[in-house]
């Protein structure tokens, strides 16, 4: 990448410097692209959805998610669309709740992870050093397994349940962005209008604030976005497997785990969960395909799949 | 290239030995210990009692100092739960059947997705083509335990062609062992083959355009001489870049398909020995999968010297 910075503010050189105006237009453009790709449109479409149900879930939801009943196992029917568990539960409600817990487990994660990621990527990357010793050595670490992995180590050792869980994902993930980052800022940092930044007495925190930090954003975004994907999976596997969150909490991994007992009776248990996962993963990595493509991001090792 | 290994291997080890000593000193920061779990409610003092049994009174230092020495002669310890087997019993039972279904899902999901991706390749832009790119992105972000349960509904529930779960060691017979595997090994391979057809499509795609391909046809080679010996050799460079990755992610399918199909392995004997909080358990199982992992990094990143000499490690 010759010019890392073209990719991030536009399509076009030239906007490097802070201009409103380019700005204004490369953001605009930025949204034209999105719409254009369909796959990503459709994407958008569902996510939205998705939020609107974890959002006003309340209002959604035909019954209460936890209130037991002595219609058990009932199929798919106008009075429970996706029909009931074993404790007569409407499932429906259960996965409209569930999107609650994925969506916020999946955003807050990642949002957690990258500043963290950011942070530790800058000072590793424009201090260099001792400091990029010591924090690459441990993101090497991190980087001989996959994430989920790491998750259920962190799991192993601090415990199960919600806060638990978000710090796993959270430091699980952190390694993805200070990589990104890192590689970016090594780039950056000798860039002319960093060295001309620096010419005119701009101090090392100023320019890691307003040249360096802004430029990194693209691949951030993108890599953010299918972090969130794959934090969403992470919790639903974590869950599933039973270190995730409390026992009767409605979240999709644990529905499913849940199912397990009553797959041969009850396909719904199954079908259900599992599809609210696919589907909203799916549309994160349609949207994440098509932000890709427009910041130009390219990196292959990190094209097909976080690690 | 040797002294490249040596270094790899160096390496390896520490990267396991902090794993393992993080993991020892980070299970004994967090308050709670697993006696007082199962114990302090009922009987303090016989968690107490329990507790000086295994050693867990003592500072952490000297527990750490005499787990390390122990491991270095083998010994994991044992599990504080039940009958207080070895930990290296559990382990050793579970090795085969973690690396029996690694081994299926890893040869099934590559053969599957090498021909894939070339078909998909060669027919662009078919129906055929259509499918498979989205049959792989589909494999991206479908959870792999939830394939795994879709499996056991339609081929054991409903078909009743293949077990729903358990494992048969390879001495009860082939078939038992293999039919026990093909659907935990699907699920887990999933997205290994997702990422494989992708990048052995695009990569063939771009090899199909290169001009010793057209020389190739203009010599008057038979195309599936062009395709499979001329492109698909040459393909296959950038497919084993991402080989590390996709193994990783199958090794950690079947962490989580053992749970699914109630196979012993590795990854069951993980997860069981944290929700027990069995703590020499878990350390062992960690050591293990950390080794495996790690292991299987290095393997990959020395096959790409092999089939690429262009690529020649330094230091």
């Amino acid at each position: 990448m010759t010019e890392p910075v073209s990719a991030v503010t536009s399509m076009e050189p030239g906007s490097i410097m802070d201009g409103g105006e380019v700005r204004e237009r490369s953001r605009w453009l930025w949204a034209r692209y999105l719409w254009l790709d369909k796959k990503a449109v459709i994407g958008l479409v569902v996510l939205t959805v998705m939020v609107i149900a974890a959002v006003f879930a309340p209002i959604i939801a035909t019954h209460d998610p936890n209130e037991q009943t002595a219609d058990f196992l009932l199929p798919p029917s106008l009075e429970h669309y996706m029909g009931t568990d074993d404790l007569g539960r409407d499932l429906f409600s259960r996965i409209v709740y569930g999107a609650r817990i994925s969506l916020f487990i999946g955003v807050s994660t990642v949002l957690i992870a990258a500043v963290i990621g950011i942070f530790l990527g800058l000072v590793a990357g424009y201090r260099g050093g001792w400091a990029d010793s010591i924090i690459m050595r441990y993101i090497d670490l991190q980087w001989a397994f996959p994430n989920f992995i790491i998750a259920v180590y962190l799991v192993a050792v601090f415990g199960t349940g919600l806060a638990n869980v978000m710090i796993a994902i959270s430091l699980a993930f952190l390694d993805d962005f200070a990589r990104v980052v890192r590689a970016m800022v090594l780039t950056l940092r000798e860039q002319e209008f960093v060295l001309a930044a620096r010419a005119i007495g701009a101090s090392d925190s100023r320019i890691q604030r307003r040249h360096i930090l802004p430029n990194t954003m693209a691949p951030v975004i993108v890599q953010a976005t299918v972090s969130v994907s794959y934090a969403i999976l992470a919790e639903a596997g974590l869950s599933f497997l039973g270190l995730g969150v409390k026992p009767n909490t409605p979240t999709w991994g644990l529905i499913l785990a849940d199912a397990r007992s009553f797959i041969s009776r009850a396909w719904w248990l199954a079908i259900f969960p599992g599809l609210a996962i696919t589907v909203t993963v799916l549309s994160i990595n349609f949207v994440g395909d098509a932000l890709r493509d427009i910041l130009d991001v390219r990196d292959q090792s990190r094209e097909e799949a976080p690690h | 290239m040797s002294r490249y290994l040596i270094q790899r291997v160096l390496h390896a080890f520490v990267v396991i030995w902090l794993v393992v000593t993080l993991v020892f000193f980070l299970l004994r920061a967090v308050p709670g210990d697993p006696f007082a779990a199962m114990l302090a409610d009922v009987d303090p003092a016989a968690a107490e009692a329990l507790k000086a049994k295994w050693g867990y009174d003592q500072p952490v230092y000297v527990q750490y100092y005499l787990w390390l020495g122990n491991l270095l002669q083998g010994d994991l310890g044992n599990s504080i739960y039940g009958s207080n087997v070895s930990v290296s019993r559990i382990i050793l039972e579970a090795i085969p059947r973690t690396l029996s279904l690694a081994f299926i899902s890893f040869t099934l999901a590559l053969t599957v997705s090498l021909a894939a991706g070339i078909i998909s390749a060669i027919r662009r832009y078919s129906l055929l083509d259509h499918t498979v790119t989205l049959t792989a992105f589909m494999g991206l972000s479908m959870p792999d335990f939830w394939l795994g349960i879709l499996l056991i509904i339609v081929f054991a529930v409903k078909l009743g062609w293949l077990p729903a779960i358990g494992y048969k060691p390879i001495s009860d017979g082939f078939w038992p062992w293999l039919s026990h595997l093909i659907l935990p090994a699907i699920a887990s391979g999933m997205a290994f083959a997702a990422i494989i057809t992708r990048m052995t499509r695009s990569a063939m795609l771009e090899v199909l355009q290169t001009d010793y391909i057209k020389v190739a046809r203009a010599k008057g080679l038979s195309e599936n001489t062009v395709v499979l010996v001329h492109a698909f050799k040459n393909a296959l460079i950038p497919v084993i870049t991402v080989m590390g990755i996709a193994f990783a992610l199958l090794m950690s399918g079947t962490v989580i398909i053992e749970n699914v199909f109630a196979i012993k392995g590795l990854g069951r004997v993980l997860i069981q020995s944290i929700l027990n909080r069995d703590y020499p358990v878990v350390q062992g199982a960690i050591l293990v999968v950390s080794v495996l992992f790690v292991f299987s990094n290095l393997a990959v990143d020395v096959l790409y010297t092999v089939i690429d000499p262009r690529i020649r490690y330094t230091d």
